[in-house]
């Protein structure tokens, strides 16, 4: 079953982090992805700044900032392939970043199955 | 008040015992939870008619069992997914003997899904009642009710929440959930159905599946914990009312009515925690509950134990609930004691102002330091935030056998 887990942060709480702190995370970061590497399908991206955010809206709108006014902003996803919805809750538990303030990880099932389209 | 009969209380037996069993089964032969509920949910709606029509079967197990089956099939053909489901059937595998409806609980009350949904699932897939009996114990609407337990259903099928018992190192927190579910399914059903009919006793519910779980996860002291929590404040039913359906207060309740053998069930389930080591809310309410059930009075409880099980109780849980019975509590020790709770009480106001039991205690521990106008003001405010009718009246006789002085 794949699920994209999606993570995200509030900026007031990274804003307010301790940067040593947030620099020993990132550290493991990168371990978690070699630790992991059997259950991630894509590694899938790390974003750029939510500054950074143009969105396209109905009509072909365009405008500055990203698609919601959320607390929380994504700053990356990764795709991964686990047994089910337990393991992916240990996977996403598992995200060293999780220790710091305003972290989430959002977990997503990917639809895989396009025959309900059809 | 009551109007069950005999013949629902076997059927509601018969249903709980074999419903949640059955969604396991027919999960594991099609691997579709939405599928398998459904298909015992009508069957047990069949079954409700059936019986009461034609009496119960001489084998309801295998009754229910195959008019599940034929459900299951006949939704599968009218969904048009046979062939997607029949590459999907894998053959009925229970991973470690654990009773299956252990692993059905947990999916039911996953994290993962909304706290009421969690409730609503689990008395219909585990217990086997219908949406519209869960509708009238609950007070709650019944399209919202249904819709609920659509987008519940629907999230344990597209994020493939299995029907699994947790691994070891997550048990005893997602056992946490579980457990506060049917403690809130004993306590819901114990305070809406105070004086009102209905054809299920959902306290009696609550106390078999407690059971179940405690025997399924014998190592888990909070498991039994709560099973004997409920199994005494269950015992005490019969005597909570008297016979015009009036609400009786613990202090003067006929304790001869009480189930002595369920006490004694529940102390043996409590002694059986206690070995295990592992202290928690369940089983110190259990050990306050265990107290008032072997007191032969009001008079003659053990109130300094109880005011100590309280203090480790509040220590865990400092809500103001919890607090609100410890001062009731501490107050019987003596009129210095009752000047103390009535002072801890008094420091709850801001928070415990619209729930009617902060008043009707107050009321309580005014009365004790016979302060009457002002319990009796406690009272009329209790009285105005109360829903339930068995609570009015309890709090109206008590006004009027202390009549206000000042002329109101």
């Amino acid at each position: 079953m794949k699920y994209v887990l999606m993570f995200t942060s509030e900026p007031a709480a990274n804003a307010a982090t301790d940067p040593e702190a947030a620099k020993a995370v990132y550290g493991r970061i990168y371990q978690w992805f070699q630790d992991n590497a059997d259950k991630i399908v894509d590694s899938g991206a790390e974003l750029e700044p939510v500054e950074t955010a143009t969105t396209v809206k109905s009509g072909g709108i365009v405008v500055d900032g990203p698609f919601n006014e959320a607390k929380e902003i994504i700053g990356g996803f990764s795709v991964v392939d686990v047994p089910d919805m337990d393991a992916a809750v240990a996977l996403a538990k598992s995200w060293p970043a999780l220790e710091l303030p305003g972290i989430a990880v959002e977990i997503r099932p990917m639809v895989v199955d396009y025959s309900q389209f059809e | 008040m009551t109007t069950r009969s005999s013949s629902d209380d076997r059927l509601a037996a018969t249903l709980r015992e074999e419903s949640g069993r059955l969604v396991a089964a027919l999960y594991r032969r099609f691997r579709d939870f939405d599928i398998a509920e459904e298909a015992v949910q009508r069957a047990v709606v069949e079954a409700l008619t059936a019986w009461r029509r034609d009496g119960t079967p001489d084998r309801p197990a295998a009754w229910l069992t195959t008019a599940a089956q034929r459900n299951a099939l006949d939704l599968i053909r009218h969904r048009g997914r046979q062939e997607a489901l029949a590459a999907r059937v894998a053959p009925s595998v229970s991973r470690d003997g654990t009773d299956d409806r252990i692993a059905l609980l947990f999916a039911c009350c996953h994290p993962a899904l909304a706290p009421e949904a969690r409730l609503a699932l689990t008395l219909r897939a585990v217990i086997g009642l219908t949406t519209p009996q869960i509708a009238r114990a609950f007070l709650v609407n019944e399209q919202t009710l249904a819709q609920r337990i659509v987008r519940a259903k629907r999230k344990v099928v597209s994020t493939r929440i299995e029907l699994q018992v947790p691994e070891t190192a997550d048990l005893s927190e997602r056992l946490g959930d579980v457990l506060a579910v049917v403690y809130v399914m004993y306590n819901e059903a114990f305070v809406s159905s105070t004086g009102r009919t209905q054809d299920r006793d959902l306290g009696a519910d609550a106390v078999w599946l407690a059971d179940v779980i405690a025997t399924s996860l014998p190592d888990q002291a909070e498991a039994w914990g709560l099973a004997a929590l409920l199994t005494l404040q269950h015992g005490r039913t019969a005597a909570r009312f008297d016979p015009n359906g009036d609400l009786v207060l613990l202090r003067d309740q006929d304790r001869s009515r009480w189930d002595h053998t369920a006490i004694d069930r529940a102390t043996g389930m409590l002694d059986r925690a206690a070995t295990l080591r592992a202290p928690g809310p369940y089983q110190l309410q259990a050990a306050i509950a265990a107290c008032h059930a072997e007191a032969p009075s009001w008079g003659e409880t053990d109130w300094l134990q109880i005011v100590t099980l309280y203090g480790a109780l509040i220590r865990r849980d400092p809500s103001p609930v919890v607090r609100l019975n410890g001062a009731i509590a501490l107050a019987q020790l003596g009129p210095r004691q009752a000047t103390e709770a009535l002072a801890d009480i008094d420091r709850l106001a801001d928070r415990l102002d619209g729930y009617h039991l902060f008043h009707a205690s107050r009321a309580e521990l005014l009365r004790l330091l016979d302060r009457d106008d002002e319990a009796a003001a406690a009272d009329r405010r209790a009285l105005q935030l109360t829903t339930n009718e068995a609570e009015r009246r309890l709090i109206q006789t008590r006004l009027r056998r202390h009549p206000l002085t000042d002329g109101s």
